[in-house]
């Protein structure tokens, strides 16, 4: 069984009359500070530190109705050598998919390093019997998928049942314990203030998870930078106070490299270098990847780049 | 004898709410009386009272210090024939009366007309909001009653407390006049008058570094003097003038204070 | 569980982590802004030679390099360029339609967005401030500033019920070198809007961006002697407080030559508005958003090196979150960038002058000697320049003095409190009252603090911010007069009945 993580200094208490007065976000102060570091005029060798890196951090993920093992077949070779006429690019850090389609990922990717991230618990809405995203998960992690992407219960947070919520990750990540990482994904998109995204932040840490992510990427407004920084600093604070690493993974909306850089500045000066680092951070993206490979050989050609000379998938 | 002989009054300072005699014992003879001559410390004890007085006199609601004002204002009209007698005559009273109940309507509108909602190019609730500066001394103007009333009446009524100096030729009547203050609810110390020799009080008001201000509208000759000790700390230089009734008179002893807030989710 | 569970085989990363992210140097170009080898006085519409004879070097405090030579103003120039400014205002300027005042406000204004890079990288190489500052703050408000007044010229008998306003005169203008054309902009677009006239006296250590704001002018094509560049050290600003033909006053700087320039008013009628030195507290209780008030800390204390009269330079720290406020800020401060002001990524640039840099080495030294402790990042520094390392000073009693005069440095002294009466108490202890800042949840305390605190400006849940429509100015030693808002055009207007 799981051992129960070690929880922030406070949740001894209960949890559920407290939440709603934990800690507290200025949002204008927040946007500017998230606004000011992505002034940062990343250039030259430290941006192609930076793309790099965002490779290595990819979560590649295809998240759509009509995915076929085809497809997930195709993004899997994608991700584990994403430009074959470059042998100096890595592989992404995994392949994320919906339950079905883990065998065929697994298949794809095995004896490289590319993991496979499956999500569940009835993403994206979370709307689901707990039975229901229970026995998703325990499906998953017995297909030998590496890494759980979980939705919290929007509506219990919003309803102010966060036990409910708490529960929920407890439960998933005594499923997940021993076999694969927990990212727990807050939605922030409709969570409405970054006071809530904190709360969630906090609530989900509590509960076990591995890593907080942002978004499903099912709604328009998925990861920004205030929301991403947002959640850095509930993770910087559980560090300090109790040495328990918790990863991010930002997901939704990145698209382009200047995006991901962005992203990778504010940890940089949020966490540190400790996070630049797929154990620590991910990326979740579906065509971010050709962006960034495209502007990696302009840095190396010096040429502007045309995207037929990378391939889709 | 069947002429009954009248008490006579003695004039002394109306300092923190009391009518203490000066702390040196001397007077000196104005308008046939013994009037109190005031000296450095009881300008000094003054000071330290209006300075204590302010907190409370600001933290009032606007409305009250209005009030405040308006009951001024009963309180001469009920002497009215006491304070004619020892200024210009009636007119001058009644013109005095009439500007004490103008001033006393400007209490709880200050802030609207001189304050400010300000729409800056961000996130930001941004407004101005006045102040009282805090102790203001005056030198009070000719006629005696009419020109101390004009320069007191827009310093308290925006909140601050003051130090007065009385005409020098024409005491009695400010001293009257206190006596019209101290029964009007004007808690103690709010409002401070000495009489005395303008030229041994003036540099020493002027030079006091808790004075935060200087009305020097009854200044005769000497106020570029003044005006230089008051530079020590930034004094706020007025030249007021008696026959003055204006929100900038008003305004001229008024600090403005600028808050910002974030408006954010 | 189910039987065929595997563990997760954990497997090293490609590449071993990073040991450092070094941003590569992103430095501003510094050939889009041309410098002249010499300056004149600009006076009457052109540049003069001046009379003085008398010229000095300005220098690039970040490479302690010449940039030019300017005019050190004697007597005789200060009073060709008062005349100057007498005879437009008689001339012209006065009575010309205020609408028409307002449209060459509007050209100054767009003339400074047009050409605000020029002007960034001029603020930055002459002042040492940052160019992610000049370029997003000191322009753009300055810009601003022009645009907002311009908008005032013909309205303002609307800004004061009940009375004519019209132009006091001459305006004679004193700025300080730390915010050089955003003071320019602070003095010069409310006085042109009142109709008014102008000499303005940049300072001795930064008068480039006055200079080229000159051609600016000559741009908008602004009547001769309507506004007038005189440079020069404090002598040339004595000759024109001094001076019989100037009708008003308007400083900025220091608390000590505040009161000078009040003494030498003193009796003369002249008018005059003041702004001077603060030490504010910025008051941080324990239910505040930290992380962002961490970020109001350091901008409080560190924008612009510290050189900024509202600095927020005593931090007040409720006892309770004493220590995870100081770790937090100490993290915070590892990561700001100091170094070249023209690089984008620089976060705090150079000290503005070996003589600033020599004051806040010594009140450093005496935080030291009194016994606070201090704390400086790990920082590299160049070799060449005037910089000074962000420090923060904890330990400090309320009468060291680190605590009670203004360092107009890069340095941070800590205080405790433990309750709201307290707070205030010890915030409003100090002659100065320009400033302050807030942090809190809780909107009562805001507005109970923000009554309580004697300073001009209040910063709560935020700090440094400016705006044109946002009156600013001090309370008790640091001045009087308010600059920005409809009440900054009050020092430029006498007020007749109406």
């Amino acid at each position: 069984m799981a051992t129960t993580p070690v929880l922030p200094g406070g949740f001894e208490l209960p949890l559920e009359p407290r939440l709603p007065r934990l800690g507290s976000v200025d949002a204008v102060a927040l946007e500017e500070r998230a606004a000011a570091l992505a002034t940062r005029s990343i250039k030259r060798e430290a941006k192609v530190f930076a793309l790099d890196l965002a490779i290595r951090m990819m979560d590649l993920t295809t998240l759509e109705g009509a995915d076929t093992p085809g497809k997930v077949a195709a993004l899997s070779s994608k991700g584990i050598r994403p430009d074959p006429s470059d042998p100096n690019i890595p592989s992404v850090a995994a392949i994320c998919v919906y339950p079905n389609l883990v065998p065929y990922a697994l298949e794809r990717t095995r004896g490289t390093s590319v993991k496979v991230a499956a999500v569940a618990t009835a993403f994206p809405s979370g709307q689901s019997p707990i039975d229901v995203k229970l026995a998703e998960v325990r499906d998953v992690v017995d297909a030998g998928a590496h890494e759980v992407d979980m939705v919290i219960d929007r509506g219990a947070f919003l309803s102010g049942r966060y036990a409910q919520v708490y529960d929920e990750i407890v439960r998933v990540k005594e499923i997940c314990a021993g076999h694969a990482h927990l990212k727990v994904i807050l939605e922030t998109g409709e969570l409405g203030t970054y006071d809530n995204v904190r709360r969630a932040s906090l609530l989900a840490i509590a509960g076990g998870a591995d890593f907080i992510k942002t978004s499903t990427g099912k709604l328009p407004t998925s990861a920004t930078l205030p929301v991403a920084l947002c959640m850095l600093e509930v993770i910087r604070d559980v560090h300090e106070e109790t040495g328990r690493v918790v990863g991010m993974k930002v997901a939704g909306g990145i698209r382009q490299s200047k995006q991901a850089v962005q992203f990778l500045v504010q940890v940089h000066e949020t966490l540190g270098l400790a996070w630049l680092t797929p154990d620590r951070y991910r990326i979740g993206a579906s065509t971010l990847l050709n962006d960034v490979l495209m502007q990696i050989r302009k840095e190396r050609t010096g040429r502007y780049q045309n995207p037929d000379y990378f391939t889709v998938d | 004898m069947s002429e009954r002989l009248p008490v006579q009054k003695t004039y002394k300072l109306y300092i923190g709410g009391a009518f203490p005699r000066s702390e040196s014992g001397r007077t000196y003879v104005a308008e046939g009386a013994n009037a109190a001559r005031a000296s450095r410390k009881d300008l000094r004890d003054a000071v330290r009272i209006a300075r204590q007085a302010g907190g409370a006199w600001w933290g009032m609601t606007a409305y009250n210090r209005g009030q405040v004002l308006y009951r001024i204002a009963e309180m001469m009209e009920k002497r009215q024939s006491e304070l004619a007698a020892l200024c210009t005559g009636p007119d001058e009273v009644a013109a005095a009366i009439d500007r004490v109940v103008w001033y006393a309507g400007w209490a709880d509108k200050l802030a609207q007309v001189i304050g400010s909602a300000n729409p800056v190019a961000g996130p930001y609730f941004n407004f101005t909001v006045p102040e009282p500066t805090g102790v203001i001394g005056i030198l009070a103007p000719e006629p005696p009653l009419l020109g101390l009333v004009s320069r007191l009446s827009p310093v308290i009524v925006g909140g601050n407390t003051a130090v007065v100096i009385a005409s020098e030729a024409h005491p009695l009547v400010a001293i009257e006049l206190a006596e019209c203050l101290a029964t009007a609810d004007v808690p103690p110390g709010v409002v401070n008058i000495l009489t005395g020799l303008r030229g041994e009080l003036s540099p020493v008001l002027a030079s006091h570094m808790d004075v935060s201000a200087l009305d020097l509208a009854g200044a005769d000759g000497d106020s570029a003097e003044l005006e230089k000790l008051g530079a020590e700390n930034v004094k706020r230089i007025v030249h007021g003038r008696a026959d003055a009734q204006s929100p900038y008179d008003i305004a001229a002893f008024l600090e403005l204070k600028t808050v910002w807030h974030p408006t954010g989710m | 569980m189910t039987k065929d569970k595997r563990e997760i085989a954990r497997r090293p990363d490609k590449a071993p982590m990073a040991t450092a992210w070094d941003y590569a140097p992103a430095p501003e170009a510094r050939d889009i802004v041309k410098v002249e080898e010499r300056y004149g006085l600009f006076i009457g519409g052109t540049f003069v030679e001046p009379a003085s004879g008398e010229r000095y070097t300005t220098i690039d405090p970040a490479r302690e390099e010449p940039l030019a030579e300017v005019a050190q103003a004697g007597k005789a120039d200060v009073d060709r360029a008062v005349r100057a400014a007498r005879d437009a205002f008689a001339n012209g300027w006065s009575n010309l339609r205020p609408s028409e005042r307002a449209k060459y406000l509007f050209r100054i204004a767009r003339l400074l967005q047009e050409r605000s890079r020029e002007f960034a990288v001029l603020e930055s190489l002459n002042g040492g401030k940052p160019i992610r500052e000049s370029r997003d703050v000191d322009i753009p408000l300055a810009a601003a500033h022009f645009f907002y007044y311009a908008g005032w010229a013909d309205k303002l008998e609307y800004a004061f019920p009940n009375r004519k306003p019209r132009p006091v005169g001459v305006a004679g203008q004193i700025i300080p070198w730390n915010f050089p054309l955003l003071m320019l902009a602070w003095k010069i677009a409310p006085a042109l809007a009142a109709g008014n006239t102008v000499v303005l006296k940049p300072a001795e250590t930064t008068p480039l961006s006055a200079l080229l704001f000159c051609d600016v002018l000559r741009q908008a094509e602004l009547p001769p002697g309507v506004v007038n560049i005189v440079t020069g050290d404090g002598r040339t600003g004595a000759e024109l407080v001094s001076h019989q033909g100037v009708d008003k006053i308007a400083f900025t700087g220091s608390t000590e030559v505040g009161k000078a320039i009040q003494r030498t008013l003193a009796g003369t009628g002249k008018r005059l508005t003041l702004e001077l030195g603060g030490k504010a507290a910025n008051i941080i209780f324990d239910d505040a958003p930290l992380d962002q008030a961490v970020e109001g800390i350091v901008n409080g204390i560190y924008f612009n090196q510290g050189h900024v009269c509202c600095a927020g330079s005593r931090l007040l720290v409720q006892e309770s979150i004493y220590e995870t406020v100081i770790a937090k800020l100490k993290r915070r401060m590892a990561t700001l960038r100091v170094g070249d002001p023209l690089d984008k990524n620089t976060d705090v640039g150079a000290i503005n002058s070996k003589q600033q840099l020599e004051k806040i080495s010594a009140l450093v030294q005496s935080g030291i000697d009194e016994g606070a402790q201090i704390y400086q990042p790990p920082c590299k520094l160049p070799e060449r320049g005037y910089w000074f390392v962000p420090t923060v000073f904890t330990n400090v009693a309320q009468s060291y003095r680190i605590a009670q005069e203004e360092i107009f440095g890069p340095v941070l002294s800590v205080l405790t409190f433990r309750t709201p009466d307290e707070a205030i108490e010890k915030a409003n202890n100090t002659p100065y009252g320009l400033s302050a800042g807030v942090w809190t949840e809780k909107g009562s305390r805001i507005l109970a603090m923000a009554k309580g605190l004697r300073a001009g400006v209040v910063w709560a849940n935020t700090y440094n911010r400016f705006d044109p429509a946002s009156p600013f100015g001090g309370y008790k030693e640091s001045g009087f007069g308010r600059e920005g808002g409809r009440h900054g055009l009050e020092p430029y207007v006498v007020l007749e009945d109406a």
